[in-house]
Parts: structure tokens; C-alpha cells; sequence
């Protein structure tokens, strides 16, 4: 069993106990534990199950590389699943429960996929995606569905609450090992801005653990002077829980620190999300250890060799009673010391390669443990928990000599350098041979914008497994020149560990494994990956790598790479017969551990997730029962409910007031560009495809911009200001786009045309006023004529009107007679009260977008966005009365002169009237006999605008059709999402007041 | 999340205050252009994996185009430079060919 031994564990406090729950159960560890530690002190060695087969999952490691046991922790709004017991901090009350099984832990249903593991072999997903395909839709995907899967998703809104910030530094050291600690000193001494952090809660790393002596004394106590140095620094910053999530694009970096995840409720941020931008980073992120691949190395009990030696020294807690070491290095047997002096037994030591006479494993005899060398484990025996294992020669096929019985197995296959932050960015890596590892090739790091290296690794992470501290002081001095910081020259402090003679890499043990041990070796204990499944792959001819990690899962998920890697590649190419460095690897993504989600979107939750854009009379639209609809930023009023009224109710009366009575229409968001300057009007010739310099004084004219291709991007009506001032609408979600659309040009392609633009958009509000009482309100205000012959349609003019000082254009977009004024921004919400208040003897009612949509479709106006989608040239709207034909160029001409174009077979605009006055749906297409190339139903056209008229009691609709100008009176069908079809009549797209009599009045 | 240099305002603008705005250095081919020459224009353009020329808006910032010469592949940033030049600065061109002998220059 595993359980807390009687005395050490240097980072535990015996005396204050600490309560926890798991599946229910009521536990108890103590301060400083991790979840992991304080489980295993509780005999607790069953964490999980596996994603595919169900298998019995324990733990396997110490820290941020564990696959298995991940735990959804807490409940409710602060649910959090996937949650790793080695990295979660032990707190009172913490709650924890296991994730992936059915119905139980100890009993899962789940597991019947483990007998069935035949029918799950490598590629299984494809597979069955492919053929057949009604087996996966009813029986493989609901199985699949209801017992694979990570944690429970959370339910309820997040109750914690995350922040974000930035910082700046010339070097950020990751990892605060004995590596990251002396590259610290040397940066901060050199007085450069130096951030350090690492993701534990604890500074220094292995060295204490594996009792290195750094500058002649113990490495914990070394770690704590140069803490006690680096903290009296000011150009120093230290931030233990921080993790470096990921490396990006010209020193950016993204840092995860956990500020309260230990100290749930306390009040503070949860995580708190660093957005950095570094001049170097130096990744002393040290390195993570190789499983083994041997038959059963999944079986809880089974943990890396190193894990065993962190759990025993950093929280006495032994994984068993009775231990085997398995190796192909000196390393490993650290532990079997360990656990030796600890008062444990340690069964044996099988070491594969055949001489170990280094001083560890001379050291280890010399305690009396019994070294096997040459030897492998054939299999190990148990079911949710080791109970023994059978040993074989390494060089055989597994035939067992010896069983020997045992609660815990240690493994190691060596160590691989942690090079995530160093290839996110695109740092390249060099296979080491000697001791079976990837490591950063310093020839070809990741850049920065200058052309120098962005990322340096340093101590383990940069291959230097046993002189780090040596290394850490090259690397950084490396990195501090490149910076311009001179360092001190001090003796570097001598990093003593014991010699260690070369590993033997083994890739699967024993060597001559026959298909039945190689389907129970795990590569990736988390996905379910098999080295058979491998094997397989490269069999179906998947020579890539990261081919086989899709086809495989290998890697996949949480993993990314951490545990699963090497091993893998090795057996992919062994498989192929290749060398691995030829396989390569699969590229490192960022987050090297999760982040959540509620720390990447900080403080952008809610009311502030996105800004609003907000009219000035916005406090009175909520106040008088605005329904809102986003228009890009903009919130606008789709209608003024009244109590009672639906949606479409309100609608429908606001357009019957405002075509018998007065109508008032928030126009606030319309986009207001000013051109201005002695080559204002031929620029503005150039942008639309009218004419506009010759536009008079005082005069509103239509325009339409095109984009190169001739296709139709915004229109708007355009005012002669005066002589060298034009002002441009354009429509409310356009204005920033056309803004930055005339200035490109004038910036990139006539920068010596003298034209200034200024976006006034919000600089002014403005109000649609508009009915047949329309004047009769504007006249009640006292001011400028407003009369037909002072102020004829299409005109504009500046006066006041009730005090406001404003310009009036005669301008409509509904068929009324409509004035659209505008006043300074800073006086919208008074004018519009005043035009409120003075209208009400006029029958006013405030309308919204909906309605104003419903009018202009009776009208026959144009919407961007509803009749256009960025493939429908001006001509295909019958707009070609605003096409110059005089002038020579405009934005768009060449492309409309395309010959495609002009092809009679166009979908053009008209209108369509339901033959029995229902409304066509929106989306609606008109469908023709036969099926095209891709055996799809031919089309022939669709809607674009269709609306219920409420004043014509009946559906309307615009839209395209082939050759449709020339088939007035022809009755076509509309599809339905029923099934149906809605017939409809080829009609004129004016559907109301034809001629314009109203809005000339 | 790249760093370049506004020429105008002289801030070393994040990404984020930025707009790209596609391969510098295009011409523009109007009315009476033959369709090749439009095609071209309008839609071949060059994905170099290596030197290559943008067109930059500092968006949030000053609001003014510029270019920029930088590698693809490594990100590596040459140079910025105003957009009212018709060809890359001879400066900068020089300094691609010191820092990258196989490039074979602006065309
Ligand atoms: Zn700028």
C-alpha cells in the first residue's frame, strides 16, 4: 500500500492537518501536500480511467507531465475539471472527484471497451468515421459518447473572477530550478529588468530532491541564499505558480499564475493572466523523465523512477511497501536509495543494460539491494493496483525466469529536455545520441523581430542534464551581451552530482516482444496509445509523424508531448526502419499545461465583455422600451415595445404612424465622412460611381462605392458643403470601413492629391423626421424655413431649429416627406426630448430599424448586406442610373468591365409578390428543374429582402433572379423549410408610391 | 503577434494597434487594361516563404499606411518605410541582401 512514512518530507507541516474529500470520501493531508501526495499518504492509488479502454489509472509522475490522475475539482460555479492532482496545492475543505468512468470507479462499465480492445486498434476514429457509417451513428458513437471524455464540462457561470496584465522585461528566466535561479543572479547582478517564475510553489527544483551540493553546501540551502539575494533586487521580479504557457511572435509571452487556487474564497483573482513582451527568454525549464514500454506499465503502481523519489523526499509518502526499479540509466537508482534508507523495501533494481558500475548503482549494492542487469520486465501483474512483476533477458522475447512480487514499480528510460517554450516559436532540435534526447540546436533558435535569438534554453532544458548550474551561467551570459548588459565576472558555483555512466536507450523491453506483450505496452497512458498501435500505423503506411500522432491520438490532448513523445517516435521509427531524427517530432503548441478559459478572457465577461457603441439618446431608447439589435458595435432600437405588444406588433404600428402620421428614427449611427480639399471632388469622382464634384452647393446626391472588383460595398448620400467640402454617408456599420477604405487611397496610391477626410460619425447626432406632419412639427419648433420651396427634396441647409443650431437635409429613405437633421452630439438627447415633446400634437412615435427596413423595402431601396454580398455589381440592382458612363475611371470600372459581368444570364434585381400574401422566408431560394455538376438541385435565384407590409396588409419580398427584369408577371416558387413552396409573382421591386409623390410634397 | 515600427509616429506598435493590408508594391491597372494585366492586379499575388513586402496601417494608432520588409518564415523585420515610395529604400534592400546572400532582390 502507499502511505505516509513516519518522519521527512521536506515540504510538508505535520503539524497542521488538512481535510479533503475524494469521490465523497473524507480524507486527510496536510499543508504543503499536493492533492497527488495527500491521495497516495491515503493508499488512494486509483485516480481515474482511461479515455478509450477504461483501463485502471493511478499515478505516474509528480508534476506537470501526469497524464492520469486528472480530477474535476470543486462543484457548481466553481467547477473545475481536468484538473491535475500533482499540480493542485492541497486546501481545506478542497473537493475533489474522478472523471471518466461509469458508473463508478471501482466498477466502470467502460471497461467492456478494454476486452474489446481489438475492435479499438489505432486509427479507430477513421475507421469507423468512414465505413460504415450507420454502425458509428447507432452503435459505436453513443457508447463512445457516454463513457469517453475528460472531465464534466462546468455548468453554472464562472464564480471566480480572473484579471489580466502586462509586463515588460529585458530577460524572463522560466523555471526556478538551481539552472533558473543562477541565470537570475548573474542578469540581476547586471543589472538588467529580469522576471523569474516558475509553475511550482517551491524554488529549486530537483537538486534538492536528488541532494545535489551546489557552491559547497546542500542545493536547498543555496536555493535559499540566492532567493534571499534575488529578492533584495528591485530589477528583480519573482512569481512562484506562474506557469509560461507559451512563446509567440517577437517576445511575447503568455504566463498563467495561479494566485488563489490554494486559497479558494480568500477574495483575490483566481488566476491572473500575464501578457508579456521580453527582450530574451532563457527556458531553464529543465526536463521531464521517459516511461518504459513494458507490458502492463499502465497498472497503478507504475510510476516514473523520479516521481517515486519527489513523493518519498518532498512529501514522505511512499507509492508502496515494496518496490522495483526498472532502468536503463544510473539516475533511476537515486531512488532505489531513497527507498532504502527510508526504511522501504526495494525488491530489486533491473537494469537492461548488461554492466552497471557506475558509483549510484555501486552505492546502491553496496545497501544491500539486489541488482538484476541485462534484465527487463516481461510483464507486470494486477489489475487496479501492481502485484507483481515477471522478470526476462532484456535481449530475449519475454520469456519470464523470475516473478517477483512487488506493490509499486519505479521506471525510467532517461530524461528529455523540456523545450516547449523554445520550439512554439520555431526553434529547431538536434537529436542527442548519447543520452537518447531532443535537445535545442542553438545554430537555429526562434528570432526575434531583429533577426536575433528570441528564446535561449539553459541547465536540463538545453540538454546539460547534470551541469546546470555551469550551463544556466553560459547561456545567460550569452543572452545578457546580446542584450547589451555587461556581467559580472564571478566564479561560477561548482554544481556537484555523482558521475553517471551512459543509458542504453530502450525503446521496448524486452527487445524481441511479441504482439501480445507489445498491445498491453503503453506509450500514452492518457489516449490510450499502444505501441502495437504504432506499429500499425506505420504498417498502413502513416510514415509522417505527425500523421501517426493524429491517426493515433499519440500525444493528443493534455499530453502534448510531455510523456509520450520520444517513446513513440522511436517505435514509429523503428517501424520504418528509419533513424529518428530522420521521423523528427511533432511540434510543441502552446499552453504547455491548460490554462482556463476564465483567465484568458479576464475581466472581458458580461457588460464589458465587448465595448458598446451607444447613440446619444440611448438612455431615453431604454427607458421607452427599446428592443435592441446589435448593428456592428452599435446597439440600435429594432422597435419600441409598448406593454402588450410583440415585436412584430410594434413594428407594425410604427410603420402605419409613421406613413399617416410622424415618424421619429434615431439616425445617429449613419456614418459621416468629411472630404475636404482643392482635389476633394476628383477624388471623390474616383470613389463613387457617380459624379460628385459637380454636385452644387447646398445639394444632396446618391452615391455608390465599389471595391476594385466593380462588386457594390456602400452607398450613401453625399452634400456639397462648399466649395472644397463634400460630407459623406455612408451606412452605420460602414463608416470606419470606408473611412479607412479613402484613406488608403490617398495615402498608398494619390498621396499627392490634396484631400484631408475626418469621421465625424459621432461627433454629431441625427434624427429622421419623418410623415406627412413631418413639417407641420418642424415649423411648431420656430426657426428655419423649412418650406418646399426653401428647402426642396434633395437639398440641405444649416439654421436652428427650437435653439438647436443644426444642418437639415430633405433626404428619405422611407417615401415620406422626411427631414433628417443633425445637431452636435452633445445636444442629441435635448433635441430629440424637444422633438418628443412637440410632436406629440402630431401623432409622433419613435421607430425603429425594423421598421425603417420594412419602409425602404416598400420602396425598393437597396440594403448593403441584404442585396449585396460582396459579388453583386451595381448593374445587377438596376442601379446603373448612378454608373457614370462619362467618366474615365472610378474605383470598380475595370472590374465591372469584366466579360462575365455582362452576361444577360445574371441574377438581377426584382421584386416578388406572394400569391396569396404570405411571406416568403427569409433565405428562401427559387429552385429550377435538373441538377447541376455536383448532383445538387439547380437554383435560379433567391430572396434578399422579404417583410409582411403593414401597409399593404401583405408580404413583399426583393430578390434575385436569372434574367429577372425580363420576366415581369412570371409566377416562380420560393423553397420552404417544410418542404413547400411559396409561389410569387415577378413584380417591380417599387413596391408603394411609385412615382415619389409623397417625399416631393 | 509581430512588432514593427510606424515610420510616422515612430512607436514600436504591437499587432494589435495594427491592420494588415497585403503585398506592397502593387500597381494599379484601370479602365483599358488589358485582362491579364488586371488579373495580375487584382488577384495573383506572391507568398514568398522568406522576403517579402506588406502594407501596414498603424489602425490604432496615428492611422497611417506604411511598409514593412520582413521574412515570413522567420519573422524577421528588415525595415518599415513610409507607403509613398514606389520600391523598397536602397538602405534596406541592402541590408536583406547582407542578411540573406540567396535573396534575389525586389522585383
Ligand atoms: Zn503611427
Amino acid at each position: 500500500m502507499s502511505t505516509r512514512l513516519k518522519s521527512g518530507g521536506r515540504l510538508i507541516d505535520r503539524s497542521a492537518p488538512l481535510d479533503f474529500t475524494f469521490n465523497g470520501k473524507r480524507l486527510r493531508g496536510c499543508a504543503g501536500d499536493t492533492l497527488a501526495s495527500a491521495l497516495l499518504a491515503n493508499d488512494q492509488m486509483l485516480l481515474g480511467r482511461s479515455f478509450k479502454y477504461h483501463r485502471p489509472r493511478g499515478l505516474v509522475a509528480s508534476g506537470a507531465e501526469e497524464p492520469n490522475a486528472l480530477v474535476n475539482l470543486g462543484q457548481g460555479a466553481r467547477l473545475e475539471p481536468n484538473q491535475r492532482t500533482t499540480t493542485t496545492e492541497l486546501f481545506d475543505g478542497l473537493e475533489a472527484r474522478s472523471q471518466n468512468h461509469w458508473p463508478s470507479l471501482d466498477f466502470d462499465v467502460g471497461v467492456v471497451n478494454n476486452y474489446a480492445a481489438r475492435l479499438l486498434p489505432g486509427g479507430f476514429y477513421y475507421k469507423t468515421f468512414i465505413h460504415p457509417r450507420a454502425a458509428w451513428k447507432h452503435f459505436f458513437e453513443p457508447i463512445i459518447r457516454h463513457s469517453a471524455g475528460l472531465g464534466s464540462a462546468p455548468k453554472d457561470r464562472d464564480a471566480d473572477r480572473y484579471e489580466q496584465a502586462y509586463a515588460f522585461c529585458d530577460l524572463l528566466i522560466v523555471g526556478g530550478g538551481v539552472a533558473g535561479l543562477q541565470a537570475a543572479l548573474v542578469a540581476g547582478r547586471a543589472g538588467a529588468r529580469v522576471w523569474l517564475v516558475e509553475q511550482t510553489a517551491h524554488w529549486g527544483g530537483r537538486a534538492p530532491v536528488d541532494g545535489d551540493v551546489v557552491g559547497g553546501m546542500p542545493a536547498a540551502d543555496w536555493v535559499e541564499a540566492a532567493v534571499l539575494e534575488l529578492s533584495a533586487m528591485d530589477n528583480v521580479t519573482l512569481r512562484l505558480r506562474c506557469m509560461a504557457a507559451g512563446s509567440y511572435d517577437h517576445g511575447y509571452v503568455l504566463l498563467d499564475e495561479k494566485l488563489a487556487d490554494h486559497t479558494p474564497g480568500d477574495g483575490r483573482p483566481r488566476h491572473r493572466l500575464w501578457r508579456m513582451r521580453v527582450g530574451k527568454i532563457l527556458a531553464a525549464t529543465g526536463a521531464i523523465e521517459r516511461p518504459l514500454s513494458f507490458a502492463g506499465n499502465d497498472i497503478p503502481g507504475v510510476m516514473l523512477a523520479g516521481a517515486v523519489r519527489d513523493y518519498a523526499v518532498n512529501w514522505a509518502v511512499s507509492p508502496g511497501d515494496r518496490t522495483v526499479v526498472v532502468t536503463n540509466n544510473d539516475d533511476a537508482y537515486r531512488t532505489a536509495i531513497v527507498l532504502k534508507e527510508a526504511g522501504l523495501e526495494v525488491a530489486a533494481v533491473i537494469d537492461a543494460r548488461n554492466i552497471a558500475n557506475g558509483p549510484l548503482p555501486e552505492r546502491a549494492r553496496a545497501l544491500g539491494i539486489r541488482v538484476e542487469t541485462g534484465r527487463a520486465i516481461a510483464r507486470v501483474k494486477g489489475g487496479k493496483r501492481v502485484e507483481a512483476v515477471e522478470i526476462c533477458q532484456q535481449a530475449g522475447e519475454g520469456a519470464a525466469s523470475t516473478t517477483l512480487s512487488c506493490d509499486a514499480v519505479a521506471m525510467s528510460g532517461g530524461w528529455s529536455p523540456v523545450v516547449h517554450l523554445w520550439s512554439h516559436c520555431g526553434g529547431k532540435l538536434i537529436w542527442d545520441e548519447s543520452e537518447a534526447m531532443f535537445r535545442p540546436d542553438a545554430t537555429r533558435p526562434p528570432l526575434h523581430a531583429d533577426g536575433t535569438a528570441m528564446v535561449l534554453c539553459a541547465g536540463a532544458a538545453n540538454g546539460a542534464l547534470r551541469q546546470a548550474v555551469a550551463d544556466a551561467d553560459a547561456q545567460v551570459k550569452i543572452a545578457l551581451q546580446a542584450l547589451g548588459f555587461e556581467a559580472e565576472s564571478e566564479e561560477v558555483p561548482a554544481h556537484d552530482v555523482a558521475d553517471e555512466s551512459a543509458l542504453e536507450p530502450v525503446w521496448i523491453m524486452p527487445q524481441g516482444a511479441g504482439i501480445a506483450l507489445r498491445s498491453k505496452m503503453w506509450l500514452d497512458f492518457q489516449n490510450d496509445v499502444k505501441v502495437s498501435d504504432v506499429q500499425l500505423a506505420a504498417r498502413e503506411g502513416y510514415e509522417s509523424v505527425e500523421h501517426t500522432k493524429r491517426y493515433t491520438t499519440l500525444g493528443m490532448a493534455t499530453d502534448q508531448g510531455k510523456l509520450s513523445n520520444i517513446n513513440g517516435l522511436a517505435v514509429l521509427a523503428d517501424s520504418l526502419n528509419a533513424q529518428i531524427p530522420q521521423v523528427g517530432t511533432t511540434t510543441f503548441r502552446p499552453p504547455y499545461t491548460p490554462v482556463p478559459l476564465g483567465a484568458l478572457a479576464g475581466e472581458a465577461r458580461g457588460e464589458i465583455f465587448q465595448p458598446l457603441r451607444k447613440t446619444p439618446m440611448h438612455d431615453w431608447h431604454q427607458q421607452n422600451g427599446a428592443y435592441f439589435e446589435p448593428v456592428g458595435h452599435w446597439r440600435r432600437p429594432y422597435c419600441f415595445q409598448r406593454p402588450g405588444e410583440t415585436p412584430e406588433q410594434a413594428v407594425h404600428r410604427e410603420v402605419k404612424n409613421t406613413r399617416e402620421a410622424l415618424g421619429l428614427l434615431d439616425a445617429s449611427t449613419l456614418g459621416k465622412i468629411i472630404v475636404k480639399g482643392p482635389d476633394a471632388g476628383r477624388f471623390l469622382d474616383m470613389l463613387y460611381t457617380g459624379v460628385m464634384s459637380t454636385l452644387p452647393i447646398g445639394k444632396c446626391r446618391y452615391g455608390l462605392m465599389c471595391n476594385e472588383q466593380g462588386f457594390l460595398s456602400d452607398d450613401g448620400v453625399v452634400a456639397r458643403i462648399d466649395a472644397d467640402t463634400w460630407l459623406c454617408h455612408t451606412t452605420s456599420g460602414g463608416a470606419d470601413r470606408i473611412h479607412a477604405w479613402m484613406e488608403d487611397w490617398l495615402q498608398c496610391e494619390w498621396w499627392d492629391w490634396q484631400v484631408f477626410t475626418a469621421n465625424v460619425t459621432e461627433q454629431y447626432a441625427q434624427v429622421a423626421v419623418v410623415g406627412p406632419n413631418a413639417r407641420k412639427l418642424l415649423e411648431s419648433l420656430g426657426g428655419m424655413d423649412v418650406s418646399k420651396e426653401a428647402l426642396p427634396f434633395m437639398h440641405w441647409a444649416d439654421g436652428t431649429l427650437g435653439g438647436f443650431a443644426c444642418r437639415v437635409y430633405r433626404i428619405s429613405f422611407s417615401g415620406e416627406l422626411s427631414y433628417e437633421i443633425a445637431v452636435p452630439a452633445s445636444q442629441g438627447a435635448a433635441f430629440w426630448a424637444l422633438l418628443h415633446k412637440a410632436g406629440a400634437a402630431f401623432g409622433a412615435m419613435p421607430y425603429g430599424t425594423e421598421a425603417l427596413h420594412v419602409m425602404r423595402a416598400e420602396k425598393g431601396f437597396i440594403m448593403i448586406g441584404d442585396e449585396t454580398d460582396g459579388t453583386i455589381i451595381p448593374q445587377d440592382l438596376g442601379l446603373d442610373w448612378a454608373i457614370s458612363k462619362k467618366k474615365p475611371d472610378y474605383l470598380g470600372k475595370r472590374g465591372q468591365e469584366r466579360s462575365f459581368l455582362a452576361n444577360p444570364d445574371r441574377w438581377k434585381l426584382v421584386g416578388f409578390e406572394t400569391l396569396d400574401g404570405s411571406v416568403i422566408e427569409d433565405g428562401a431560394y427559387i429552385p429550377e428543374h435538373g441538377v447541376n455538376a455536383n448532383n445538387q438541385r439547380r437554383v435560379q435565384g433567391r430572396v434578399t429582402s422579404t417583410y409582411h407590409s403593414p401597409t399593404l396588409g401583405r408580404g413583399i419580398a426583393m430578390g434575385l433572379l436569372r434574367q429577372g427584369p425580363a420576366r415581369m408577371g412570371e409566377v416562380v416558387e420560393f423553397t420552404r423549410m417544410d418542404g413547400g413552396v411559396t409561389p410569387a409573382r415577378v413584380v417591380d421591386p417599387v413596391f408603394f408610391d411609385k412615382d415619389g409623390e409623397k417625399q416631393n410634397v | 503577434m509581430l512588432i514593427l515600427s510606424c515610420p510616422y509616429c515612430g512607436i514600436d506598435a504591437e499587432e494589435t494597434e495594427l491592420a494588415p493590408g497585403g503585398e506592397a508594391h502593387l500597381k494599379r491597372f484601370g479602365p483599358g487594361s488589358d485582362d491579364d494585366a488586371f488579373e495580375a492586379y487584382m488577384f495573383a499575388r506572391k507568398n514568398p516563404k522568406g522576403v517579402h513586402f506588406e502594407r501596414w496601417r498603424h489602425a490604432y494608432g496615428c492611422g497611417k499606411w506604411f511598409l514593412a520588409a520582413r521574412c515570413t518564415a522567420t519573422l524577421e523585420v528588415f525595415g518599415t518605410y513610409p507607403a509613398q515610395s514606389t520600391e523598397p529604400p536602397v538602405e534596406i534592400v541592402e541590408k536583406i541582401k547582407a542578411k540573406r546572400p540567396e535573396w534575389k532582390g525586389f522585383s
